[in-house]
């Protein structure tokens, strides 16, 4: 349950930090440490949760967004970057990177606590 | 608290943080900051449009007098209706930067030398060359002049600025351009001065060539000497079909301009050593265009039909944003430059106009005599003379600034000095003289264009345009057709300008400007039509002179006056069919002059078989004519094995000679001297000897271009519409289109007609029109590339011209915007 709320935490955090305010593109890494900090779970599952999170949620937008553009962008940018033209490989990147910075910075907070 | 597992983890949050948001070295290349241009909430994915965008909306702006509404068609075109002129123009601002910000603000930071700002000191060649050729200078000095002289454009240009600045100011940071996150930096607020930037970029493209081929002519001579230049670079064609028809009667001229009494000896054979600067960059050759009238006593409808196509280098986003303005004077269609007010070229509903560009000599080279590197003081008429001090700033990214101080002389700016030069100037001081340095009225021709109601408004207005030579085209619901090529242009003697021209006095300065009504044109000519291609203006019984031959190309003048001249009862289908010929009128010239030598040879079976394509082809250059490409090659390898020996021999850049003069030249000698290879002592060779020397070498490619499956004309050539920054991805690459050098359909690999308009000028306007491109600029719109397909296909759009009340029911139009004072 722990897991599964931190997940959404982390995710809806994000999501609204990005609606609401001009913080630059990694202000997620604070909420995400903040969940983890709030959140008590193991440091393997609390990263796992922070990854995920932003994992989903930029997937998720990412994927919304491009179904609506019919992959017209995604698949330029997946030849610039280059990703061999795959639209799908550019959401994977995608979630990647953002689950990659929420995850470690969920990790940092679940390891700041005393054991 | 663990701590080193924390401090582990937390360095590596950041150190991903700091990774991902720092633009990293690729291959020469940097790229984007991957986690903010990935982040779907700010970066990229923000400009992933959905198909079904709606453009509906309501806008509410200060700075507007009145409503205006904006109907919006199914190929996203806008039709702007305002009850305020400025309004207009306003709305036009808004619409070019929602739809085209990055591109504006691009083509006018390369006009203005500012290029450095966003790509470091890579680039900073191309700024410290435009700053040293005025272009910032010349706006200037036109900004100056309209702002003091023409009240109602420098309002119009205000009010544009205006629009665009709302737009800008209303972007929220996930909104700016794909091109700004891709290059991590910031659109900047819009100004005045930025149109008349554009302006310039415009005078470069169609008349800076010239800041180059003066300097390659002014190489050729010296190292050819005069007389064997003169061969080379002849000013003669006999195959040319001038735009005002042979034989028309010209007024005596009002100037009569002095050669100077040592033009022998200090200019035409002054071969002093080597020599000259060339540019890092030069305007495409090609830049040219066709247009043309026909009379009512030429089409089906008994009415006028007007046709234009411009060739520019084809680039994506478009050079060219369609649009509709209405206003209480004037309701007008067309094509608009985003980066200016106003339609460029286009129609209203009275009548219609288009542009070539006259490729007349506006720029002209001086060498000065400095008494010092100081450049302080320069010697003129007999004295030393204070040179003024003109300070060009370049920013650099990540670098310190580049300060140009440049001379400014007489003559105007000193280009290359002591501190621009490069291995064969070696500190020669060379003043430039350019028509568009000079204050002018700048877009006003246009401005008035947009109003005109008949031919006496289109002469007035057109009367207003100065910096570079264009042929303006002129239709009338009236019946009326005309062409004028209009500019100031110098009252040159013959030659004159042609190479640098000594600066030490007054004697080489340009004596006077043409007077407009002596400028060539023609008004409903009996043969019913009126037409240019941008070759010479006249024969040589005009007064004046027009520049040196090589900048007029002439093929495509002969053929669209072929088929004019053949056609009757005439429509707008026909004309369409007419802007997609491919014929090869040149290949028809110079294809029997291949054939004649190489008939005598003893060829091998494969050099047969590419003589027997070429012999058995159709002269079409069509997508899958291998003929075409054939001819290309034989005729590009015997040019090189005329006059690679000579040309490589010099060690300098040097301009070749174009084709008319080679084909001339073989047509009426065939011991043409240059035929001879100068490599081989003990041998003359024959211009048998030659053309099948060509031949081989084509074969060798041909063979090679057969074996890869590209011998068709359309692989060959392999068309493609390129973004500005060069990148595939946001391009549109192999494109089947035929046409070429020397044909009506001009499309080379990347240039080409850049916008195809035909007007039928009935009581209710009737007029089709295409463009490589799409309305939107952002390349995550699927109205980035609309029109690709059909331009490369020679389908047109019926364009709607539409009157306010219809507007609204019309089932074309889909979105309304409606522009309120907020």
């Amino acid at each position: 349950m722990k897991f599964f709320s931190s997940i959404i935490l982390t995710a809806i955090l994000a999501y609204a930090l990005g609606l609401y305010t001009t913080l630059p593109w990694w202000g997620f890494a604070i909420t995400s440490f903040v969940v983890a900090l709030r959140i008590h779970q193991t440091p393997f599952k609390s990263f796992l949760s922070g990854f995920l999170g932003l994992f989903l949620l930029w997937v998720v937008l990412a994927t919304i967004i491009d179904i609506n553009n019919e992959h017209i962008l995604a698949t330029k940018v997946a030849q610039i970057l280059p990703l061999g033209g795959s639209y799908m490989a550019v959401i994977g990147l995608t979630g990647l990177l953002g689950g990659l910075v929420s995850g470690f910075a969920s990790l940092a907070a679940s390891y700041s606590r005393k054991a | 608290m663990r701590i080193v597992p924390f401090i582990i983890s937390a360095l590596v949050a950041t150190g991903l943080i700091i990774v991902l948001n720092l633009q990293l070295p690729v291959g020469g290349n940097k790229t984007p900051r991957l986690g903010y241009f990935l982040s779907p909430q700010i970066g990229f994915w923000q400009n992933a449009e959905s198909v079904n965008t709606n453009y509906n909306n309501d806008i509410k702006l200060t700075g507007l007098e009145s409503k205006v509404e904006v109907y919006i068609d199914d190929r996203l075109v806008p039709h702007i209706y305002a009850d305020q002129e400025n309004d207009a123009y306003y709305v036009q601002g808004y619409l070019h930067a929602k739809f085209r910000l990055w591109q504006m603000e691009f083509q006018t930071h390369l006009a203005g030398g500012r290029v450095s700002e966003i790509f470091g000191k890579e680039r900073l060649y191309v700024d410290r060359f435009f700053r040293r050729l005025g272009m910032v200078y010349g706006a200037e000095n036109t900004q100056e002049y309209v702002e003091k002289n023409n009240p109602e454009m420098k309002s119009s240009i205000e009010a544009y600025a205006k629009g665009v600045n709302a737009y800008i100011s209303s972007l929220k940071p996930e909104q700016i351009p794909f091109e700004y996150k891709l290059l991590d930096y910031q659109p900047e607020a819009w100004s005045a001065k930025k149109t008349y930037l554009f302006q310039m970029f415009m005078s470069y493209d169609l008349t800076g060539r010239g800041a180059s081929t003066d300097l390659q002519m002014t190489n050729a001579k010296n190292y050819f000497g005069y007389q064997d230049f003169n061969q080379l670079f002849s000013n003669i064609k006999d195959s040319l079909d001038p735009i005002i028809p042979k034989g028309t009667v010209y007024a005596k001229p009002s100037i009569n301009p002095i050669m100077p009494k040592d033009v022998d000896s200090a200019y035409l054979n002054n071969n002093a050593p080597n020599t000259t600067a060339t540019a890092p960059f030069i305007p495409n050759k090609n830049n040219g265009s066709n247009n043309w009238a026909v009379a009512g006593s030429k089409t089906k409808s008994g009415r006028p039909i007007l046709c234009n196509d411009p060739h520019l280098g084809l680039n994506m986003p478009s050079l060219w944003y369609e649009l509709q303005i209405t206003t209480p004077t004037h309701s007008t269609y067309g094509a608009s430059f985003p980066g200016s007010p106003a339609v460029i070229i286009g129609f209203n509903d009275s009548i219609a106009w288009g542009v070539t560009n006259a490729g007349r000599d506006v720029l002209d080279y001086y060498e000065m005599k400095f008494k010092d590197s100081s450049k302080q003081e320069y010697w003129y008429n007999g004295a030393w003379k204070k040179a003024t001090t003109r300070k060009e700033v370049i920013k650099v990214k990540d670098s310190a600034d580049q300060v140009e101080d440049i001379a400014m002389t007489v003559f105007g700016p000193v280009m290359y000095d002591n501190m621009y030069k490069n291995s064969s100037t070696e500190g020669k001081y060379l003043a430039l003289r350019w028509t568009a340095h000079e204050a002018s009225k700048g877009l006003l021709p246009f401005y008035l264009l947009n109003r005109a109601r008949n031919y006496d408004d289109y002469l007035v207005a057109i009367s207003n345009w100065y910096n570079t030579g264009q042929n303006f085209v002129f239709a009338s619901k009236t019946g009326d057709i005309a062409i004028k090529q209009q500019a100031a242009f110098v009252a040159r003697w013959s030659r004159q300008g042609d190479f640098i021209m000594p600066g030490i006095d007054s004697s080489y300065a340009w004596q006077g400007m043409i007077p407009t009504e002596e400028n060539p044109m023609i008004k409903n000519p009996i043969r019913g039509f009126v037409s240019s291609a941008n070759q010479e203006s006249t024969d040589t019984s005009y007064p004046y002179y027009l520049g040196a031959g090589s900048n007029f190309p002439i093929y495509r003048g002969i053929i669209i006056n072929r088929m004019l001249t053949a056609m009757n009862a005439i429509t707008p289908t026909d004309m369409q069919l007419l802007q997609m010929n491919n014929y090869h009128v040149f290949a028809e010239m110079a294809r029997p002059v291949l054939l004649k030598y190489l008939s005598k040879a003893s060829l091998n079976a494969e050099e047969k078989k590419y003589v027997d394509i070429l012999a058995n082809w159709n002269l079409n250059a069509d997508i899958n004519e291998k003929g075409a490409t054939v001819f290309n090659a034989i005729w590009d390898s015997t040019e090189a094995a005329i006059y690679k020996d000579e040309f490589a021999a010099a060690k300098l850049n040097l301009g070749w000679p174009d084709d008319p003069i080679l084909l001339e030249s073989l047509l009426r000698d065939s011991a043409y001297t240059f035929i001879d290879n100068i490599g081989t002592s003990n041998k003359m060779e024959t211009i048998d000897d030659v053309v099948l020397e060509g031949l081989k070498k084509a074969v060798t490619k041909l063979a090679a271009l057969e074996k890869e499956n590209k011998l068709e004309w359309g692989k060959f050539k392999d068309t493609k519409v390129v973004h500005w920054l060069k990148i595939p991805a946001l391009s549109r690459m192999h494109l089947p289109i035929g046409g070429g050098r020397h044909m009506i359909n001009a499309t080379t690999e990347d240039h080409g007609p850049s916008w195809r308009m035909i007007v039928h000028l009935t009581d209710e306007i009737e007029a089709y029109c295409v463009y490589p491109g799409g309305q939107n600029g952002n390349p995550g719109s699927k109205y980035y590339d609309t029109f690709i397909d059909s331009w490369a296909n020679g389908k047109y759009y019926q364009i709607l011209f539409l009157k306010k009340e219809d507007a609204p029911k019309h089932k074309k139009v889909k979105w309304l915007m409606t522009f309120t004072q907020a």
